[in-house]
């Protein structure tokens, strides 16, 4: 069976970098299996502008973006194999591959590098009744097709959702001749970046309703028009407010799942609340020597964030294979207290920390006037004050060596307070 | 005086800004947590302006290639980059970088690849 140190699975922003970080770290035989046909993943066909301005100081599109870290790739003369798909992991580490040159690959891996990303949720995943004619696409796949084949899925537009995609979505239609009639958001607060709202919307004049849906599609060949509704409280539509929109295309951007079913297959504990692997302060799940960063941990606003955790991850990946980590000699773990959905790492070895580390977390409703805590068995140890917080946009605390000498106890808490 | 409020698109975080303008002058810009604020208010009050970024044909390819202006073009002058990149034809090879329109309306800024195709 072939061996090598580090075996990375995807090959879009999180595999490019943790592959970086492996090989720097002395790992000599990395390599990457990607099953599109290039690397650098979604970030091929996000050629909007925006990405880079933490990690490189400047506003990159999205090919930018990959081609700095594909050319550290070239240039560090990391393997990698395109057209590949992963058929399933083993949690000793065996990766079962194929593709149409080797045909079946067995590999043994000493660390494995989980980086599958995300992908869309579809129609059926939010349940909007009608009929089921063509023009109902995911904003993603809208994407693909206008940016990278050419191709226009419609003229009259209708966006169900408002997250990053659905907005940036709506811009590039209108730019390329569509008439986008609205975007509708579900939530009474959108769940996509400030920025875009204005840059993408507000500059075209395109409407957003918020708390609004779609109830049904109508259409036999192709979709002929919508019926929206304003939703209730309780996110159920109000019959009085049905109303009938004509279109011929309806994008869909209603959230992204992490795509861990070969996690899930090797049995590696996933959290129910970001559909991701439970990870540690160095990524590495819950089965020793598989780790996982980026969009397959949990979903990401900013591309310079899934870098900065796949560093870590390619790090930890490495120090494993060489039978260098130390982690794990008195470990707490990580909750997230009121306010705050979810917190990323869930445990933490403070001896084990590089202080390049973060506590990445999501609030659950949109807060005004907080004060964010990160107590350690009850007793508050530092905390900043947070003007305004949404779902939408990903929080996070450095852990520095200061905070780090602080977290001695059992539990790490992380919540908000309403400042005085 | 005039009180306008704007939201800053320069980076992510999205700051909300209070400008107070008298006579097509700036006299205050608040809210913004870095100095790029000031001069994001300052330029979207006066001369608004955004990157484009799009996409080209590539000839005897099935697929397009990315682009974008160099820096950012007057709001006003989008649509007329857009009509002119609806029209440019580029054959591979390109290299990320690489001029695709020079001057593109007037606005003395060029349109770049933003991707190499070999």
């Amino acid at each position: 069976m072939e061996k090598r140190s580090v075996v990375i699975i995807g090959g879009g922003p999180a595999g490019l970098a943790a592959a970086v970080a492996a090989k720097e770290n002395g790992c000599d035989d990395v390599l990457i299996l990607e099953r599109d046909s290039d690397v650098g993943g979604i970030l091929q066909q996000c050629i909007h502008a925006g990405f880079g301005l933490h990690i490189f100081g400047e506003e990159l599109t999205g090919p930018e973006y990959a081609a700095r870290f594909h050319a550290q790739v070239d240039e560090l003369g990391i393997e990698y194999k395109c057209d590949t798909m992963v058929l399933s992991i083993s949690q000793d580490r065996v990766v079962t591959a194929v593709n149409s040159k080797d045909g079946i690959l067995t590999i043994q891996a000493g660390a494995i590098v989980l980086a599958m990303g995300c992908r869309e949720r579809s129609r059926g995943a939010v349940g909007i009744g009608g009929t089921r004619p063509a023009g109902v696409y995911t904003a993603g796949t809208a994407q693909r097709f206008v940016n990278i084949e050419g191709y226009m899925p419609g003229k009259k537009v209708v966006i169900l959702g408002s997250g990053d995609i659905g907005l940036i979505m709506a811009r590039r239609m209108t730019l390329e001749g569509a008439e986008v009639k609205m975007v509708l958001e579900v939530m009474p607060y959108s769940g996509g970046l400030k920025r875009n709202i204005v840059q993408c919307l507000n500059d075209f004049g395109i409407p957003l309703r918020l708390s609004h849906t779609v109830v049904e599609v109508r259409g036999r060949e192709r979709v002929e028009g919508v019926v929206i509704a304003q939703v209730d409280e309780k996110r159920r539509p109000i019959p009085e407010t049905f109303e009938y929109v004509p279109c011929d295309t309806l994008l869909l951007s209603v959230g992204l799942i992490p795509e861990n079913e070969l996690s899930a297959a090797a049995d590696i504990p996933i959290n129910p609340i970001t559909n991701g692997p439970f990870v540690d302060q160095s990524m590495m799940t819950r089965c020793e020597g598989i780790f996982a960063c980026g969009n397959v941990v949990h979903v990401h606003d900013l591309v310079d964030f899934v870098t900065i955790e796949s560093r870590l991850a390619g790090r930890g990946a490495a120090k494993y294979a060489l039978g260098q980590r130390t982690d794990g000699a008195h470990t707490l773990d990580v909750k997230p207290g009121f306010g705050v959905r979810y917190v990323v790492p869930s445990t933490i070895d403070p001896a084990a920390l590089s202080y390049d580390e973060k506590f990445l977390f999501r609030v659950s409703d949109v807060f005004t006037d907080m004060e964010l805590e990160v107590k350690v068995d009850g007793n508050v140890v530092y905390h900043k004050r947070v003007p305004q917080a949404a779902p939408g946009e990903m929080e996070s605390v450095q852990i520095t060596r200061q905070l780090a000498e602080k977290l001695v106890g059992q539990t790490v808490e992380i919540g908000l307070r309403p400042a005085k | 005086m005039e009180t306008k409020n704007l939201t800053c698109v320069v980076c992510p975080r999205g700051c909300a800004l209070t400008v107070t303008v008298e006579d097509g002058k700036i006299l205050s810009v608040t809210g913004n947590t870095c100095k790029r604020g000031a001069a994001y208010a300052e330029a979207e009050l006066l001369r608004p302006e955004r990157m484009l970024t799009s996409t080209v044909t590539v000839e005897d390819r099935r697929r397009m290639l990315a682009v974008r202006t160099r820096s950012a073009i007057p709001k006003d002058k989008i649509f007329d980059a857009m009509r002119v990149l609806y029209g440019t034809r580029v054959s591979a090879p390109v290299q990320i970088g690489d001029v695709i329109v020079a001057d593109v309306c007037g606005t003395s800024v060029d349109v770049i690849a933003s991707e190499s195709l070999a």
